[in-house]
């Protein structure tokens, strides 16, 4: 039972990590800001959801896991409102902001 | 291996972070990356076992000092930086290089020859928490053992946001300084200022509360509790004070009165200056932290906001 | 190579780094950003000293761990100060330079604005 929990925290936080990998990718080959700004906040909620996944098994207690599940509320809140300020700066000042 | 390859990955990290820092072209990547940096040097401090000092480079280090810097590059933006660069030539560039780099290699050699048997404070430190009531050594260190530092830092902070604030033209003295970050209304930052700070308030309480015993402390929970004040002085849901409310002030001056107040007690008292009695510590020292961390949540955020632009208000 | 070790390198690294800074940038912001670079570095190696001091009670030595709270929060505050000055000089002058005269540059003297 411990095996098989280790194993699939193991698999949830690689999966996040490829996320992760993927939205840097994407933060360096895409061609403007906006298309940027798209995959950073996607791809990286993404992933750090399957990382928190990863290691609810792993915390301490009911309340450990919910602190890890308001760490990642808190963090999609901050990405999204800071990703619509850039958008906004953009449209407002152009693409070269 | 594992943990050795997450050590030597967090250092180069960090190492290219700071040289963007220092070496980028223009200006705002470099703030950019230094905040990162603070970020990701917080971590290191958890690699050291120095999880308070994490926090605090986390929440002050990396945090408002970004917020510090990410202002201050938009309004020199403006500023025409007048052409020093030709004056050093590259051998001068050599030079200054190679100075730094007998710096580091002198840093270096002494951390590669410390002391084997390295002398520490730990056992004492350990040996008389009990007295103290308290769990966490670091916060023994900082309001018992050393006090007299933490009162003067406390001191500090108070003559930086004086000195902010004598930097006002004669006429604005009294008046309410700008938001810190000047940021224009916006709907989605609004949105985020409604909803964040009550939860951060119980989260800078709490860190402040579970210093005691665990890592956190007054410095940390004052810091949130800052962040939380100047998200919604940012998002314009409350204006940034007028210097010369009498509220504002008192809170400025709480934190290192009340500390000193305590010290002047226990001097008149017998248990010495700055000392506390046993059987009571534990209370005193909870008190002192309490207006510790107020004043740090009315400071940081003073410091950032920087000096006044209008002039009071009749 | 311990943790603490690559760490104490890691602060000699960045000190350097950050003195190189602090003297080649001639913009005064890039020198605070560098001076902070410095300063960090600088408390990396007292991390070190703390991790080195670890005794059966605590992990690391709390004494050099307060000390580099205190001067966090000092760093921050000097920070503060030294940009509210670059604002406020950029504001008057509107430049940014250090330098303390330069020729055909007047302003009143001591009559604000």
């Amino acid at each position: 039972m411990n095996f098989a929990l280790n194993l699939l925290s193991v698999a949830t936080i690689s999966v996040g990590s490829v996320f992760f990998l993927a939205g840097t990718l994407g933060l360096l080959r895409f061609p403007d800001a906006l298309s940027r700004l798209h995959t950073l906040t996607k791809a990286d909620n993404v992933g750090l959801g399957l990382v928190v996944i990863g290691l609810l098994p792993l915390a301490h207690g009911v309340l450990g896991g919910l602190k890890l599940v308001v760490v990642w509320v808190l963090v999609q809140l901050s990405g999204a409102t800071v990703a619509q300020l850039i958008a906004q700066s953009i449209r407002r000042n152009g693409p070269s902001a | 291996m594992i943990v050795q390859t997450l050590d030597i990955g967090l250092a180069a990290l960090v190492l290219t972070l700071a040289g963007w820092t220092v070496l980028a072209q223009a200006t705002f990547p470099a703030v950019v990356s230094y905040v990162a940096y603070g970020l990701l040097l917080s971590l290191i401090w958890v690699r050291l076992f120095a999880v308070d000092v994490a926090l605090t480079e986390a929440a002050i280090g990396g945090g408002v000092t970004g917020v510090l810097l990410i202002g201050a590059s938009s309004k020199l933006r403006k500023a025409a930086l007048s052409a020093t660069e030709q004056e050093l030539t590259p051998p001068l560039r050599w030079a200054i290089a190679t100075l730094c780099v007998l710096a580091t290699l002198a840093l270096a050699t002494v951390v590669l020859s410390l002391p084997d048997p390295s002398p520490t404070l730990a056992p004492e430190a350990v040996q008389n928490i009990a007295a103290t009531g308290l769990g966490n050594p670091v916060t023994a260190v900082l309001i018992a053992y050393r006090a007299f530092d933490t009162m003067l830092e406390k001191c500090v902070l108070v003559l930086a946001v004086v000195g902010v604030w004598s930097l006002a033209s004669d006429q604005y003295w009294g008046g309410a300084p700008g938001a810190p970050g000047a940021v224009t209304w916006d709907g989605a930052l609004a949105f985020f200022a409604q909803l964040l700070p009550p939860l951060g308030i119980l989260i800078g309480i709490r860190i402040f509360w579970i210093g005691a015993d665990e890592p956190g402390g007054a410095f940390q929970g004052g810091a949130i509790l800052a962040a939380m004040w100047m998200i919604i002085m940012m998002a314009r849901l409350a204006e940034a004070p007028a210097i010369g409310e009498r509220w504002m002030r008192i809170a400025l001056a709480a934190g290192p009165i009340v500390f000193l107040g305590v010290g002047i007690l226990g001097f008149v008292a017998g248990w010495g200056f700055l000392a506390y009695p046993a059987g009571f510590a534990k209370p005193l020292i909870i008190f002192v932290e309490i207006f510790m961390t107020l004043s740090i949540a009315a400071t940081l955020p003073m410091l950032v906001a920087g000096p006044p632009i209008q002039a009071p208000r009749p | 190579m311990s943790a603490a070790t690559l760490a104490g390198l890691t602060g000699a690294l960045l000190a350097g780094l950050g003195l190189y800074g602090l003297i080649i940038q001639p913009d005064p912001l890039r020198r605070i950003l560098a001076f902070n670079v410095l300063g960090s570095g600088i408390f990396l190696l007292f991390g070190i000293i703390a991790r080195r001091g670890a005794v059966a009670g605590a992990l690391a030595d709390p004494v050099p761990q307060a000390l580099v709270i205190t001067g966090i929060v000092v760093a921050f505050a000097a920070t503060a100060l030294a940009v509210a000055l670059l604002v406020r000089l950029s504001g008057e002058t509107s430049r940014v330079d250090l330098r303390a005269e330069l020729s055909g540059q007047t302003r009143g003297d001591g009559a604000d604005d």
